[in-house]
């Protein structure tokens, strides 16, 4: 059973890439929303077998907070906000889905070629997962920029962090514990004051498209 | 060249000069009887087909043989013409005899009296420009090379110019000229370079110097530049779409498929040669290129709407899969891999007599449909399955081919080269690992968008009803044009069924290029294509062949035997509808309009829309190259503003250019004190 | 090649001819029973097939040879497919005749022909028919492709019963770059099987139909053998993802037990296959057809992905 923990890491690994991969290419809101609670639950799943394959307890509490945090608090908040705002498509995306898709393949082969020198140093049982790590931090990072709705940014910043935890993870072993948990509180601030921001766009302009921001600006 | 007064103590080499000989004076024969249109067409160009019969079996006969030299006495006092004949040049003259005699043969039924230049010029011209092709592949000086390289040039411009009177063509012909002289002065500096300044321009001499790898990369870029605008290669590849067109199809035909693969030639003789440094990053260069130019002639290919501008684009998209081919073999043979090398080398060469043979006898389909109904937008074909059988079935396998479809050639070459893909992961450098397998993928997307276009040419010109009355008066090609055709479509069949033998003549091509070669191998079974090993990948073509063609031959049986439906003729069904004509199946522009959407980002389009206001709705759209308005305007922009501030120094005054004179005087005196 | 090779290959042709349809029937009948209609009989599709051969062929009266000719040619393309992909036993005489990326192009090979045909008679439906499926091939082909190149980079051979040897017989191991393949091959057979999302088996409305448009023009035994042809299909590409992703139970040997096994396994693994088939038809909408190139698209690069992935996880 030991010898499976590596390919099961490598394999649940490959799921967030391939997660990130979908939220890229998903119009619809809800099922953004959907695919990022699954992401998070592949990292719980991450986690936990790093830490039963590594003996450290830390990733276990490491993995209860983003399963308290990623996989049922924040979905259901986002659930709520999309409810009460009415939005559930975003059909323009500001460069079309397909050369999005492009670059996401490219940004994929640059973070792959540059973590295959880093992986062959780590000590880590899973530090070949570092370029996915990286590739899915740089995909949810692109996804942020070229949504034009403010719910996909937020979950595109939302994701980057699982790809950024991901990464310490399988990389170092997790972090210290206080870095941990400073980095759920601030994610959880981060989503509640984005959830406020959002509303007050809204009461603003009628609609959540971030184009009208633009008309904030001096001339 | 003592031995050249008794016949029969000839070598290969004697024996192809006197082909040309005899080409030259079959040329001058058709200027002598200028006009003389029926002893031109059906005297002159069938020998002259019969010639490059004689040509295919030399090549295939000195394949094998070592190199042959020669030393003809034309040429400048000091500098005479050194000719050598090796396996490379060879494999070459295997191609153009092959195709040259299918061509020929097509010529001769394709005249038609009072078109144009008189058949005897014609005769001269495309004469003149076999001989230089046959001697551009034996060259073995600098010298030499570009005299004919020149002669090749000038001569393909008067065939393109064939029917000056139309003002497109002459802008065609001024363009084609143009870049190829560009590509001239390219070639003029890499042999400069690559003489290292010992001022003895043979090739022997060149072989045997050893550049830094400064100069040798930039003798390099100079020869791909140089060979890069003959053969279409992004960014020089507007005049492609323009010439081959405006040539009439036997002579598009021979562009397509023989000149392109005379610049083809030249890269390899320099890159595999004449340097003897090979550097990982030119097969990089190379690959990119090739796949930067084969997606941009496919997707432009799909969207064309002129039959022969869509035969002209594909002809870019295949080139740039061969370029991709070679530059992945340098890649293996820079890291010293030389058995993948000489795989992704056969892949390349295969696809390189696959093209020549195929491309042909799509041009030469094109010209028997152009004779037959004057017409060639493909919005105004349609049909002409049931009046041109003749023409029809040859083009299916010409277009199945080019689709890369198995069993036909074009396939075998994608699966070698798909083969040699699969190897890359032992690269030594990381990133290289992780981008060729992305290469593979767009060499599969760009295969299967072939068949898209293949699909549209051949659906939309032969299937379907005739989009215009007078299609139905067409006729079919006359014998020689029957006889031309069903030579290349045999080339086509022959090349898709026997692989093996096939790579036993590309053999000693590769091992002069990479030291290597697959026949070992491929040697050990006589039906069955087995480049590695056999549970690494196999196929075997003839046995595909056979199995489809005994499940069609069961399946028909059982069918007729066991039930008896019979069978009735009746209108078409079309969901019922009673009112049916030609203009509601697919135009061209139709079929080609998923590709144009999705790739819209890489066309410059121009669209006239009708509102619902109009009197006279009018749809029209313009689909261009975006390389011209970003590359070639811009450069001619700054070239005639140049030109017109040198132009200044032409006052038109005699005072001022007395002055140019003393100024100039006063300077040298100053000089010469000095 | 051994007699008992010959007749395991011949076994493998004859199953495929007998199953496929019934393939079919199970697909219909679960998707019926979950969108809680009645459901036709197991059999159905083989009556559809006695009663299409039994009657008369009606063709246009400007229809080529080309056209007469396509059903035969894409029945033997689609049958010698389903021969050669190792199903019971990986003993198959014709395999080295054709290895996976020529049962790419054979794939191919049918697809062209069957768009030349419904161009042939020169009907609005026929063009727009062979416009929709080579709008669908021209990305669902290299898609196929990628995914069995990085089935070929994991067993080291494009020859489907070496993969399927080594990726059978090895210990058992998880290959990451196998489940995006996977997902990447199942988008693939949906467009290419013409199931929903993509397109509607069972629509007969001009605008959303892409296979029932370039078939619109045939009857009697043409028609026949066109279905027949694409029920082969849907088997061909089961068996190869079968082969690829669930490869345990073919047999190696041609022990007569072995090939009673593996057929049971095939039979068992198809079941569960088709089921899962229905409730993906029943629970997605049929999408626009300017956004198949999309979903066609991110199959395309997920195989991409599966290809680097497998590079990066240095799977040996």
């Amino acid at each position: 059973m030991i010898k499976f923990v590596p390919q099961l890491i490598n394999l649940f690994a490959t799921l967030i890439l391939m997660l990130s991969f979908a939220m890229i290419s998903q119009r619809r809101i809800v099922s953004l929303i959907n695919l990022f609670t699954m992401q998070g639950a592949a990292l719980v799943a991450a986690s936990v077998l790093l830490g039963y394959a590594t003996h450290q307890p830390d990733l276990y509490v490491s993995a209860g907070l983003t399963l308290a945090l990623k996989v049922v608090l924040i979905p259901w908040l986002l659930h709520r906000v999309i409810r009460r705002l009415n939005v559930r498509w975003d059909v323009e995306t500001l460069i079309n889905i397909p050369t999005t898709m492009l670059v996401g393949i490219a940004l994929v082969i640059f973070s792959f070629s540059l973590a295959l020198p880093i992986s062959r140093l780590s000590s880590s049982i899973a530090g070949g997962s570092l370029g996915i790590a990286l590739a899915c931090v740089l995909l949810s990072f692109m996804m942020m920029i070229t949504r034009s709705k403010a719910v996909p940014q937020v979950i595109g910043f939302l994701s980057m962090e699982n790809g950024l935890i991901f990464a310490a993870t399988t990389v170092t072993n997790g972090m210290p514990m206080i870095v941990e948990f400073g980095i759920a509180l601030d994610v959880l601030v981060g989503v509640l004051i984005l959830g406020v921001f959002m509303f007050q766009i809204r009461e603003k302009f009628d609609s959540l498209d971030i184009h009208n921001l633009e008309a904030l600006k001096e001339d | 060249m003592d031995g050249f007064a008794h016949p029969t103590t000839w070598v290969h080499l004697d024996w192809i000069l006197a082909v040309v000989v005899a080409w030259l004076v079959m040329g001058v024969l058709g200027v002598v009887a200028l006009r003389r249109f029926q002893f031109v067409a059906n005297g002159l160009f069938p020998i002259s087909a019969c010639f490059s019969l004689g040509l295919l079996g030399l090549a295939l006969s000195a394949m094998g043989a070592g190199p042959e030299v020669a030393v003809l006495p034309i040429g400048l006092p000091q500098l005479p013409f050194h000719l050598r004949l090796d396996s490379l040049s060879s494999f070459f003259l295997m191609v153009i005899g092959g195709v040259s005699a299918g061509v020929s043969a097509f010529a001769a039924g394709y005249f038609r009296k009072g078109e144009g230049t008189p058949p005897g010029l014609i005769c001269l011209e495309y004469h003149i420009f076999l001989a230089s092709i046959v001697l551009v592949v034996v060259a073995d000086d600098a010298y030499a090379f570009m005299v004919v390289w020149e002669t090749m040039a000038f001569s393909s411009f008067f065939l393109v110019m064939a029917n000056h009177r139309i003002p497109e063509i002459r802008n065609a012909g001024y363009l084609y000229m143009l870049v190829a002289h560009i590509g001239a002065l390219g070639l003029l500096l890499c042999f400069g370079v690559l003489q290292a300044n010992t001022g003895d321009y043979t090739f022997a001499n060149m072989r045997a110097q050893h550049l830094s790898p400064f100069w040798a990369s930039v003798a390099f870029v100079l020869a791909v530049f140089g060979f890069g605008a003959k053969a279409g290669l992004l960014p020089l590849h507007a005049w492609l779409p323009e010439a081959h067109p405006a040539a009439p199809s036997p002579f598009s035909a021979l562009m397509s498929g023989v000149m392109l693969k005379i610049a083809l030639y030249g890269i390899l003789r320099v890159s595999f040669d004449l340097l003897q440094t090979r550097i990982w990053w030119w097969g990089v260069l190379l690959m990119a290129i090739g796949l930067a130019t084969s997606l941009f002639g496919v997707v432009f290919s799909t969207v064309q709407v002129e039959m022969k501008r869509l035969l002209a684009y594909s002809s870019i998209e295949n080139v740039g899969l061969m370029c991709t081919g070679f530059g992945l073999s340098l890649l293996f043979s820079a890291y010293g891999m030389t058995a993948f090398a000489a795989l992704a080398m056969t892949a390349a060469l295969y696809h390189v007599v696959s093209h020549a043979f195929f491309k042909s006898l799509l041009f030469c389909s094109t010209g028997a449909v152009l004779h037959a109904t004057g017409e060639r937008s493909l919005g105004k074909l349609g049909g002409l399955i049931r009046t041109m059988p003749w023409v029809a079935w040859p083009s299916l396998i010409g277009a199945l081919s080019c689709a890369g479809l198995p069993p036909f050639g074009g396939f075998v070459a994608e699966w070698l080269l798909l083969q040699s893909f699969l190897f890359t992961t032992g690269l030594p450098s990381s990133f290289l690992n992780m981008l060729v397998p992305v290469v593979a993928a767009l060499i599969a997307l760009v295969a299967a968008l072939s068949g898209y276009t293949m699909v549209k040419y051949f659906g939309v010109i032969f299937l379907g009803q005739p989009r215009d009355e007078k299609l139905s008066f067409s006729h079919d090609a006359d014998h020689w044009e029957r006889i031309g055709m069903l030579w290349l479509a045999v080339g086509c069949v022959v090349l898709g069924l026997f692989p093996n033998q096939v790579i036993g003549w590309i053999d000693p091509v590769t091992h002069l290029l990479v030291s290597d070669g697959l026949a070992q191998a491929v040697a050990a079974s006589s039906w069955l294509l087995v480049p590695v090993s056999i549970e690494r990948a196999s196929y075997s073509p003839a046995i595909f062949l056979l199995g489809v063609m005994a499940c069609f031959a069961l399946a028909y049986l059982l069918v007729r035997r066991l039930y008896k439906g019979g069978t009735r003729r009746a209108p078409p069904w079309d969901c019922g509808y009673p009112w049916q004509n030609a203009r509601m199946q697919d135009t061209a522009e139709g079929f080609g309009h998923p590709i144009r959407q999705i790739f819209e980002p890489l066309f410059r389009m121009q669209r006239e829309l009708p509102t619902p206001f109009d009197e006279q709705p009018l749809y029209r759209v313009t689909v261009e190259d975006p390389l011209w308005h970003w590359l070639y305007l811009p450069v001619a922009a700054v070239v005639e503003r140049c030109s017109k501030l040198i132009g200044l120094l032409q006052q038109g005054r005699i005072a001022v250019y007395l002055m140019y004179s003393f100024v100039t005087l006063i300077v040298v005196l100053l000089v010469v004190k000095q | 090649m051994s007699i008992l090779g010959l007749l395991s290959q011949l076994m493998a042709i004859v199953l495929a001819l007998a199953l496929a349809p019934l393939l079919s029937g199970w697909v219909n009948q679960w998707r019926a029973r979950l969108q809680n209609k009645s459901a036709p009989g197991l059999l159905q599709p083989y009556r559809a097939l006695r009663k299409l051969f039994n009657k008369e062929s009606v063709l246009a009266e400007h229809a080529s040879p080309l056209f007469r000719m396509a059903p035969y040619i894409v029945f033997g393309c689609m049958l010698l497919a389903s021969a050669i992909v190792p199903t019971l036993s990986t003993d198959l005489p014709l395999s080295p005749a054709a290895d996976a990326i020529a049962l790419v192009g054979l794939f191919a090979l049918a697809r062209v022909f069957i768009s030349l045909a419904a161009m042939d008679v020169g009907t609005a439906f026929g063009s727009l028919g062979a416009r929709r499926e080579m709008l669908v091939g021209f990305l669902a082909e290299p898609a196929l492709l990628m995914v069995l190149f990085c089935a070929s980079m994991i067993s080291r051979s494009t020859s489907l019963t070496t993969i399927v040897e080594t990726l059978a017989h090895r210990e058992l191991a998880i290959y990451p770059s196998l489940l995006v393949a996977g997902v990447a091959f199942t988008m693939v057979s949906l467009a290419e099987n013409a199931r929903v999302p993509v397109d509607n088996p069972e629509t007969h409305l001009e605008l959303t139909m892409i296979h029932e448009a370039l078939i619109l023009e045939y009857s009697g035994r043409h028609l026949a053998l066109l279905e027949w042809a694409a029920s082969l299909k849907l088997f061909a590409y089961s068996c190869v993802g079968l082969a690829l992703f669930f490869p345990w139970g073919v047999a190696q040997a041609d022990a007569p037990m072995a090939l009673l096994l593996a057929l049971f396994v095939l039979v068992l693994k198809l079941a569960v296959g088709g089921f899962a088939l229905a409730c993906v038809e029943t629970l997605s909408a049929k999408m626009r057809i300017f956004r198949v190139p999309e979903f066609l698209a991110t199959a395309f690069l997920l195989a991409v992905i599966g290809l680097l992935v497998n590079i990066l996880l240095g799977v040996s």
